[in-house]
């Protein structure tokens, strides 16, 4: 149970932090001792009430420490001013909280405003912040929260917690009351964004798939914040520290290790494509010398414009590519996981998902037999863990018989 | 997914709806001036129809019509402004973390202002500590009208979504500032809505200053119950009626006009 982290000055650092609330015997939080490196995401996982939100908050001190201490990028801020230091944090509730009757461009604009920027870099920023979060600010900067998706509401929610590009953003179930689709969705953007922005973040959820998606670093926690174990997605899948934490991840833990490899880890296949100007004859031709029912039509940037088939083709009675065939549909991007790329090529009418670039350039496909492959690499690790396990069981055994 | 994605739908931004749309809600709060013109119109004709013997002309001249019209007006505009700046500081100071012991004390006392009959108080200023006129009947007034007003403060402000408070102040807004911008503006429809309740209450409570040399409608109706003449307590009821509806409707305007976007 590695409870600090392998860096040598963590840009968070709490010591033997403890809050026992008023009138209460057990401390929520008792004496937590953590390290989180700079530019990761850690992630603050366990069962209800075990106290990670008391946790977090106490990091930007919505919650005063009962004792401790709080060290943020080797400055002893425990006794600092609450105010100037939340403003270096960014903070993000489950609820969102957007200010109702403040439009989208107010909202993000509150932390600039109060550091006293000018009108024009406040506007500038504004702009820039909603374009990373994908939101046309043309459209939405004037509008107030309620004309808005939930989707929406929880991606202005991060634009509003990064808006004045704090180092350390503090996220509480962030994407905890939204769909499962959208969810997904916003997991995937989130961190790509994480790839560009690079925070240090400490990110709350009970959710064992999210902690394991999301995660740089996990904190597996029970009753009083007590650390369980903290360690990377892939030791606490493959090496869990007890029945606690096993029992934690549940079963199908090799399943849940399709959330940890990503497109981009594995060797992409290929599916026949042609350029967007091709004769439907042609593109039959190319059709038959390759395996696969359908072309994918690339536009002249490369992304994929068309799904068409065989007997689009056969049909296409003169009409240009583009009007025949299907849509671009389960296109998934590198750093996607296994399972997103899983549960798209499932439902997907050709049964593969197309991989894309940043910038929506065609990459190649995932297909059944590229997650089967991964699968079983993964599975021969499991077996030795197994193996592990039942001689760590029999030990045990051994030991309370005798 | 892809960048193209459309991201769930969404409802049209209030930028362009019909264009007719922005000028209904007038047409609408028009039309209760018109019916109170009406009203006003079919009481001076009654009036003139009528042979007025030299009491009812004394006391039904434009003049005094005029003049007690104006003073009921004052009356009832003193009092809301007091009770304004009461009740909606008093509101803050009571939704405070640290007031949380005062509450309920100051809770009991406002109940009080407001179950003791006004009359009855204003008797008392008048009898106990020789207190008359226009002073002594705003006192009575905003005793009265206290209530609603710092009720509502209260509720408004303890009604704002807990959310937005700990989001703003997770963001570094001070106590001070988070009040000032989430927790008033976020509050102002409720408040309003208690000063709009404190404000007709004021009207139709302010015929009593009449009792204590407080002037005001009420006037004339005291005076035709004490001379028999039923054409003038009329007037005074009829013209306190018409006040407090117009002033309602002014109200609800304003709360309509006053409500911060975005609710
Ligand atoms: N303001 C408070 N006053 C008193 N007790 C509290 C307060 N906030 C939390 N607690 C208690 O502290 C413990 C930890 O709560 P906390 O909210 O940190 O749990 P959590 O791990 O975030 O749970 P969940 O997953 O349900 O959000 C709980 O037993 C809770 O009842
Ligand atoms: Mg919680």
């Amino acid at each position: 149970m590695t409870e600090t982290g392998p860096a040598d000055r963590p840009m968070i650092r709490l010591e033997e932090l403890t809050k026992t609330f008023p009138g209460q015997q057990r401390p929520a939080v008792d004496a937590l001792t953590l390290d989180i490196p700079e530019g990761e995401i850690v992630i603050l996982v366990g069962p209800s009430g075990c106290g990670k939100t008391t946790t977090m908050k106490m990091i930007n001190r919505i919650i005063e420490p009962t004792s401790g201490r709080i060290l943020l990028d080797g400055e002893d801020v425990t006794h600092a001013d609450p105010d100037q230091l939340r403003r270096r944090i960014g903070y993000v509730i489950q609820q969102i909280g957007l200010f109702p009757h403040m439009t989208i461009a107010e909202n993000i604009a509150t932390v600039p405003k109060l550091l006293g920027w000018d009108a024009q870099r406040v506007a500038a920023r504004v702009d820039e912040l909603l374009t990373t979060v994908r939101m046309d600010p043309a459209e939405y900067r004037g509008r107030y929260p309620k004309e808005l998706s939930g989707g929406q509401r929880q991606r202005v929610g991060v634009a509003r917690a990064l808006s004045a590009d704090p180092d350390v953003m503090l996220m509480d179930e962030p994407f905890g009351a939204i769909d499962p689709i959208t969810r997904d969705r916003l997991q995937n953007e989130f961190l790509r964004l994480q790839a560009q922005v690079r925070k240090t973040i400490v990110f709350v959820t009970h959710d064992i798939d999210e902690a394991i998606k999301m995660g740089d670093r996990i904190a597996i926690l029970r009753e009083g914040s007590e650390v369980v174990q903290y360690d990377t997605p892939e030791t606490i899948l493959t090496h869990p520290a007890n029945d606690f934490v096993r029992d934690f991840i549940g079963s199908g833990a090799s399943l849940k290790r399709l959330n940890l490899s990503r497109v981009r880890d594995i060797e992409l296949s290929h599916w026949p494509t042609v350029p967007e100007g091709t004769s439907p004859e042609e593109a039959l031709r190319v059709l038959r010398s390759a395996p696969g029912s359908a072309v994918l039509v690339l536009d002249a940037q490369g992304r994929p414009r068309r799904w068409v088939g065989a007997t689009d083709l056969q049909r296409a009675d003169g009409r240009r590519l583009d009007q025949i065939g299907m849509h671009p549909e389960a296109i998934v991007e590198p750093h996607a996981t296994l399972s997103d790329a899983l549960n798209e090529l499932i439902t997907a009418r050709y049964s593969v998902a197309t991989v894309v670039d940043g910038n929506g350039v065609y990459q190649g496909v995932v297909d059944i037999d590229r997650i089967t492959e991964a699968i079983r690499t993964m599975r021969s690790d499991d077996q030795r863990t197994a193996r592990r396990g039942l001689d760590e069981a029999s030990d045990a055994a051994g030991s309370r018989w005798s | 997914m892809t960048a193209s994605t459309d991201w769930a739908t969404v409802r049209p931004p209030g930028t362009d709806p019909a264009r007719g749309g922005r000028w209904w809600p007038w047409i609408g709060r028009l039309a209760l001036p018109v019916v109170l013109a009406l009203v006003l119109l079919a009481l001076w004709l009654y009036v003139g129809s009528q042979e007025l013997d030299s009491i009812e002309a004394r006391s039904l001249t434009a003049e005094t019509i005029g003049e007690t019209a104006a003073r009921h007006v004052a009356l009832t505009a003193v009092s809301t402004v007091l009770v304004v700046a009461l009740a909606v500081p008093l509101g803050i100071l009571l939704t405070r973390p640290f007031t949380r012991r005062y509450r309920g004390l100051l809770l009991t006392v406002a109940n009080i202002g407001q179950a003791v009959p006004t009359i009855g108080l204003l008797a008392l200023l008048a009898v106990a500590f020789f207190f008359l006129g226009f002073w002594a009947a705003v006192v009575g007034l905003v005793a009265y009208a206290v209530l609603p007003v710092l009720r509502n403060t209260m509720v408004g402000l303890e009604g704002v979504d807990p959310a937005v408070l700990e989001a703003g102040k997770g963001m570094g807004l001070s106590g001070r500032q988070v009040l000032r911008r989430l927790e008033l503006p976020l509050a102002v429809p409720v408040i309003l809505a208690g000063i709009r309740t404190a404000l007709v209450i004021n009207v139709g409570t302010a015929t009593l200053a009449a009792y204590i040399n407080g002037g005001g409608l009420g006037t004339l109706i005291v005076a035709g119950f004490s001379t028999n003449r039923f054409l003038v307590s009329l007037t005074g009821a009829v013209l306190t009626a018409v006040l407090a509806l117009l002033v309602d409707h002014l109200a609800g305007i304003a709360e309509d006009v006053l409500k911060p976007k975005g609710l």
